[in-house]
């Protein structure tokens, strides 16, 4: 224990030296809270090791005419048919998907496989747009010029939804997409 | 020469109820800065009537354009121009007038102010012509007006005129021995919240500098680059606030209570942690971002391995530690928790700052760090967990100790009685209560992948249905009426202190005798700032036992909410 024969408020100067011994109550929180950050910090490289959901992904500039271009090509190869006047794509197991977002469409409509690896590869050709699996509740931000390779495994059969979580002008709120999984 | 002496001590008055020496001059900037700061609180809060009721989609009041423009009014006014505004007041006060000092150049203060009034209100007067749909972080290749990036330069180079004669003001306090010691830790705080204000400000010029020169079609701007600069900025000047916060809880600990600090040691070197690494928490709104590798991300959003959490982890022990122990040297000294039950909560300056701790603890703090993991951000990121977390920190937190301090600025500075007075010992309550039932329906949403910033819950003209799970409606409910009352909450403040300023009842020193009413109890009669003897050995042994169970419970939320959302993560589908 320290010197105690006084104690004052935040707005009184403190007179001589200030750097005292901690009382011991604040060392034990300080000690909890330290001890506390460096788990909070040890999670995420553990995370990357041991779990399943990352954000690393594949990732490089990408010129948005370039992206599209690559989009409407892989949407030619694979293309099953068409829902709301969007082409819906059955891409192989295993191989690159491409979606493009844009001013207030995603494309196309994806039909995947459930329990199979894809590289999704998420760009803009216009403005920032966002990228929200619902309901699965999987967020990506989706920025022009950069393209975005994430390795995706559906765990689940189902009829999903993209909505568009970054605000992307007037008619940001009607912007959907749809991602099927069969299994 | 003693004329000139002469005419610089006329520039002084006594505060009767501190001791202080306030000077006129920065009396002055201290009273024009808050009341454009409570201007722009009053545009914010006006639009955020709207946000809310058009969220709410049983209600859905404005139409989209409207929606989006009122919602970029919102975030401009609230995360900019009432909150910088109020911190220049701070400044002043915690500079020179806590100093005892005079005013340096007071003339290039009116200058930093008038620059930041013109730049405040191009910026409104764009957005309101609907020249600037950009929202609050106005992300390139999305355009607005060149006026408007000029407006917000304008007003940050007026905040970083005022912020350097904040630095000003304590070389001439230092030098003319206007204070004895070391300078307070409100003093200090504040000076680490003005140093964070130079780094934001610096940021902000990379920001919108480019982006002016963008909009007038001079050079190409990349968009990754800007969200990166944007964030150095914009989050940055979240942590002036909780600098400047923390500081206005320590000062308000001690007007209201006679809150001691338990050791000057720990409270100081928890502000400097701020300095040195709070820049890093740009990397918070990047982590689902193309741009940025693994290792990048963990380092920056960890804040280099969460330094800066854990001082405020310290200042949040600190600061409820040192209300008790000022409590137990005021007599309140039996069990655990007579010092919180006896303690003065019919006083607005009190019941604020404490719910803005609690708030900012348990609502902003915790789900600020936990959505500021790398991996589990996947689940947040754009949700409505987003203004849930920081309607917590910036409104629940900064602006409700804001307003809680105001309620001490009115009878100290403007030496006013308040207005409406038991409505006022009420509003903290209605705000804070408004503010925390809006963040956890928001937070709540969130989980179920409801997005932030949309329009549209119906998504009515979308090519494909979305049916949001029905727990989704009733928090949209809940988030109306607590956003309801939150806004009223705010509006009642402002309210209060314009009628207070304008129109409010002189204190006298016969008002301070007689207790009368608009007086807070700590200006009636100011608590010990400065306590000696065996008592205080005495009760410096004891501790504080109370805030051991409080912080612990704390603890245990903190870690409980950490882990659930590792657990909600890892049913996803893989990614990676």
């Amino acid at each position: 224990m320290s010197e105690t024969e006084s104690m004052h408020s935040g707005i009184v100067p403190p007179q001589g030296v200030w750097w005292k011994n901690v009382p011991p109550q604040e060392k034990v929180w300080i000690t909890i809270a330290f001890v506390w950050c460096m788990i909070l910090f040890a999670m995420m490289p553990v995370w990357h090791i041991r779990g399943g959901q990352n954000p690393s992904g594949i990732r490089h500039k990408v010129d948005p005419a370039a992206f599209l271009e690559r989009t409407e090509r892989f949407v030619e190869e694979y293309k099953i048919g068409e829902e709301s006047g969007i082409p819906v794509v059955e891409p192989p197991p295993g191989s690159h998907v491409y979606l493009v977002g844009r001013m207030w469409q995603w494309y196309p409509v994806l039909k995947l496989k459930k329990g199979v690896e894809y590289t999704l590869h998420l760009s803009s050709i216009d403005v920032n747009h966002g990228f929200a699996l619902f309901p699965v509740n999987i967020n990506f931000q989706v920025i022009p010029g950069y393209d975005y390779g994430l390795k995706i495994t559906p765990n689940q059969s189902g009829d999903f939804r993209i909505i568009c979580n970054e605000f992307c002008g007037i008619g940001h709120h009607m912007m959907v997409g749809k991602v099927l999984v069969v299994d | 020469m003693s004329g000139a002496i002469e005419r610089l001590s006329s520039r002084f008055r006594t505060c009767a109820v501190t001791g202080l020496k306030v000077n006129k001059d920065s009396e002055n900037l201290i009273k024009a800065n808050a009341v454009i700061a409570i201007v722009c609180l009053l545009i914010g809060v006006t639009a955020a009537f709207g946000l809310v009721l058009t969220r709410w989609q049983t209600v859905h009041l404005l139409p989209a354009e409207m929606y989006y423009r009122f919602l970029t009014l919102h975030g401009m006014n609230m995360l900019i121009f009432f909150i910088i505004f109020f911190e220049m007041a701070i400044l002043y006060f915690a500079g020179p007038v806590l100093l005892n000092a005079r005013q340096p150049t007071p003339k290039l203060g009116w200058a930093a102010f008038g620059l930041m009034v013109i730049g405040m209100i191009m910026v409104n007067v764009m957005i309101l012509m609907g020249k600037a749909d950009v929202l609050f972080t106005s992300y390139p290749p999305l355009q607005a007006h060149p006026l408007y990036y000029l407006g917000v330069i304008l007003f940050a180079v007026g905040a970083l005129l005022a912020t350097s004669l904040f630095f000003a003001a304590l070389v001439v306090a230092k030098r003319e021995k206007t204070y004895k010691g070391s300078v307070p830790l409100v003093t200090f705080g504040a000076t680490t919240a003005a140093i964070i204000a130079v780094i934001t400000l610096v940021h902000g010029a990379a920001t919108y500098i480019p982006a002016l020169l963008w909009s007038m079609n001079l050079i190409e701007l990349d968009a990754q680059l800007y969200r990166l600069l944007f964030w150095a900025l914009g989050h940055s000047s979240q942590q002036i606030n909780v600098a400047a916060m923390v500081s206005v809880w320590y000062l308000l600990g001690g007007l209201t209570v006679g809150a001691v600090v338990l050791n000057e040691k720990v409270s100081r070197t928890a502000f400097v942690l701020y300095i040195l690494f709070i820049s890093m928490a740009s990397a918070h709104h990047l982590l689902v971002d193309p741009g940025f590798g693994s290792a990048w991300k963990i380092w920056n959003t960890s804040y280099a391995m969460y330094l800066a959490v854990l001082a405020s982890m310290v200042h949040g022990f600190t600061v409820p530690a040192g209300l008790e122990i000022g409590q137990r040297l005021r007599g309140f000294n039996a069990g655990k928790f007579e010092w919180l039950r006896k303690a003065p909560w019919g006083d607005p300056g009190f019941s604020g700052m404490v719910l803005s701790v609690v708030i900012f603890g348990f609502l902003g703090g915790i789900t600020g760090v936990v959505i500021g993991t790398e991996q589990i951000n996947i689940i947040v990121h754009n949700t409505m967990r987003l203004p849930g977390h920081f309607h917590a920190t910036v409104a629940g937190g900064t602006a409700l100790a804001f307003m809680a301090v105001t309620y001490y600025v009115l009878p100290l500075i403007f030496q006013k009685r308040i207005a409406f007075w038991k409505l006022a010992k009420l509003q903290p309550w209605i705000f804070g209560g408004g503010m925390s039932l809006m963040c956890m329906s928001m937070i709540y949403m969130g989980i179920f992948g409801v997005p932030r910033r949309h329009w549209d819950s119906s998504f009515s003209n979308a090519p494909f249905s979305v049916e949001f799970h029905p727990a989704v409606w009733i928090s949209q409910a809940s988030m109306g009426v607590g956003g309801l009352l939150a806004a009223s909450g705010a509006l009642l403040f402002v309210i209060i202190a314009v009628v207070t300023v304008f129109f409010g009842k002189p204190l006298t020193e016969q008002a301070i005798r007689e207790g009368a009413s608009g007086i807070p109890q700590g200006v009636l009669k100011l608590p010990a700032q400065l306590h000696e003897g065996e008592k205080v050995v005495a009760v410096h042994k004891k501790g504080a036992p109370g805030t051991m169970v409080l912080i612990m419970i704390f603890f245990a939320c903190f870690v409980l909410y950490y882990f659930v959302n590792w657990k909600i993560l890892s049913f996803l589908w893989k990614v990676g």
